[in-house]
């Protein structure tokens, strides 16, 4: 079935497929439109589940962590200052290896106040343990939203999804809906290795002692490649069963590029897809490396795309305010090239902070700096210095 | 003693046997102990309701002190009191002393 969905309704209909159990929910622009979906959907009888209105973001983690650990499939929603207000718990959900699945359309922080798209709000909860997808169109949205259930109760770690607020969350796409039933088929309901029974007493959440701490956190090290493994296995089998898969990273006219732009979510993923066009019918041999999975970071799939290009500039869309180079995915990129011995002049491009219009025109200026001379350093594109 | 490595324990921390935090005596956290005066001592209570270890323990019986008979008496389940001196602060007749431990 073919629907005009954005990418907020179209995480709304994968958790329906995916059968949730408990959804908590918390209104913040521009996530709010899931829920509210969600809602109907509860209210119309279409999906069985708790629906818990909570008093903040903070609390609508919490709930669906007790509500995982009693065994339930869980969702919860936020973006930007909601993500902040749930950072204590986003440790907590990673730590107690609960397979949660929240939606995250990503938006700027505060202050000043800005509603609109950038990455800052996802970037920081980068070191936190969760899974971390960044889609870039409505049907990865639901495609990787069902497939995170997959992973996060494969591995027993809560999975993100995140995508460009406003710019994928409110805007119209085709979107391929599963048959539900197949959903169900794929997505059985495992056993879990722990839940909260009072018929077989455990503790979720003790205190530990400098003795037991860092092999609990070396578990999560050990989890997040696991993850890797799943998140491939994952879209492999999602993509027999419905046709469609992804892989870790997409790769744009990469097999000839010399020039390449990496970058991740929608619209720098489609401007830059439209800038390689550009400098293509110009000559140029460009290509975009997008990032789907960030967190574990596909280090082996982003070094062999990369190593034979002559150059590549990191469009990223958040600061690292006071870093070497101020864009998350940048440090990431260039640490991954680093440990594999690879060395190569790159740039950093910071853009589209608090959603500035970032221009075709731009991407292809950023294709043309890479050729004119091996660049090192960061570009702010679009900022009125 | 050897303890297990991370990939031997249950994942995310999850204590699975009922009970077993009585295993983890807390003793050794006391730098003093409560030492209960019985003679001094009117059986009112407080220590017993305040400690927030529920290591003072309520014991029955008949309980001859000085010209007094009591049917119960308190006293310190040292094995897990931390010795945050809650109960000597609270004891109203000061009948509970905090005593330096000595190694």
């Amino acid at each position: 079935m073919r629907e005009a969905l954005t990418s907020n309704y179209a995480a709304a209909y994968a958790v329906k497929a995916a059968d949730v159990d408990v959804i908590a929910v918390y209104p913040i622009t521009p996530q709010t439109t899931i829920v509210e979906k969600l809602s109907e959907f509860v209210s119309s009888g279409e999906l069985d589940a708790e629906l818990i209105h909570t008093e903040s973001e903070h609390s609508a983690l919490s709930a669906v962590l007790g509500a995982a650990a009693a065994g339930a499939r869980v969702f919860t929603a936020t973006s930007s200052q909601g993500l902040a207000l749930a950072y204590e718990v986003l440790h907590i959900a990673s730590a107690m290896r609960m397979p949660i699945v929240m939606a995250t359309p990503a938006r700027a922080l505060s202050a000043p106040i800005n509603i609109h798209n950038d990455y800052s709000d996802v970037m920081n909860m980068r070191d936190t343990g969760w899974v971390i997808y960044i889609a870039s169109s409505a049907q990865e949205v639901y495609d990787t939203v069902i497939q995170g259930y997959r992973v996060a109760e494969g591995v027993n770690l809560p999975v993100a999804v995140a995508y460009d607020g406003f710019l994928m969350s409110h805007t119209l796409e085709p979107v391929e809906l599963n048959d539900e039933g197949e959903v169900a088929k794929f997505l059985p309901r495992a056993a879990r290795p722990h839940v909260l029974d009072p018929r077989r007493p455990v503790t979720f959440g003790p205190l530990v002692s400098p003795d037991w701490y860092y092999e609990f956190k070396y578990q999560q090290v050990t989890a997040m490649n696991e993850a890797r493994e799943w998140v491939v296995k994952t879209d492999v089998e999602y993509g027999q069963w419905f046709g469609r898969s992804y892989g870790l990273v997409e790769g744009y006219l990469l097999e000839d590029a010399d020039y390449v732009v990496v970058t991740y979510g929608g619209a720098a993923y489609g401007n830059a897809r439209a800038a390689a066009d550009l400098a293509r019918e110009r000559g140029v041999a460009a290509g975009v490396l997008r990032i789907r999975l960030y967190r574990p970071f596909p280090t082996g799939e982003v070094v062999k795309a990369l190593s034979g290009v002559k150059t590549f500039a990191v469009l990223d869309r958040a600061i690292m305010f006071g870093s070497p180079a101020e864009g998350p995915l940048y440090k990431d990129v260039v640490l991954a090239m680093y440990l594999h011995g690879v060395d190569k002049p790159s740039l950093n491009v910071i853009h589209g902070i608090g959603q500035r219009a970032m221009y075709v025109r731009d991407i292809y200026k950023v294709f043309q700096a890479l050729r004119e001379g091996p660049g090192r350093g960061v570009m702010y594109m679009g900022v009125r210095p | 003693m050897t303890l297990p490595g991370a990939s031997q324990l249950p994942i995310g921390a999850v204590v699975t046997e009922p009970g077993s935090t009585r295993r983890n005596t807390t003793a050794g956290w006391r730098a003093y102990k409560p030492v209960i005066h019985d003679d001094r001592c009117v059986r009112c209570q407080l220590c017993w309701l305040y400690c927030p270890e529920g290591t003072i323990v309520e014991l029955r019986g008949v309980f001859q002190i000085g010209g007094r008979k009591y049917d119960v008496k308190y006293e310190v389940v040292y094995d897990y009191c931390k010795g945050c001196g809650i109960c000597a602060n609270e004891c109203p007749t000061r009948a509970i002393e905090m005593v330096p431990e000595v190694v």
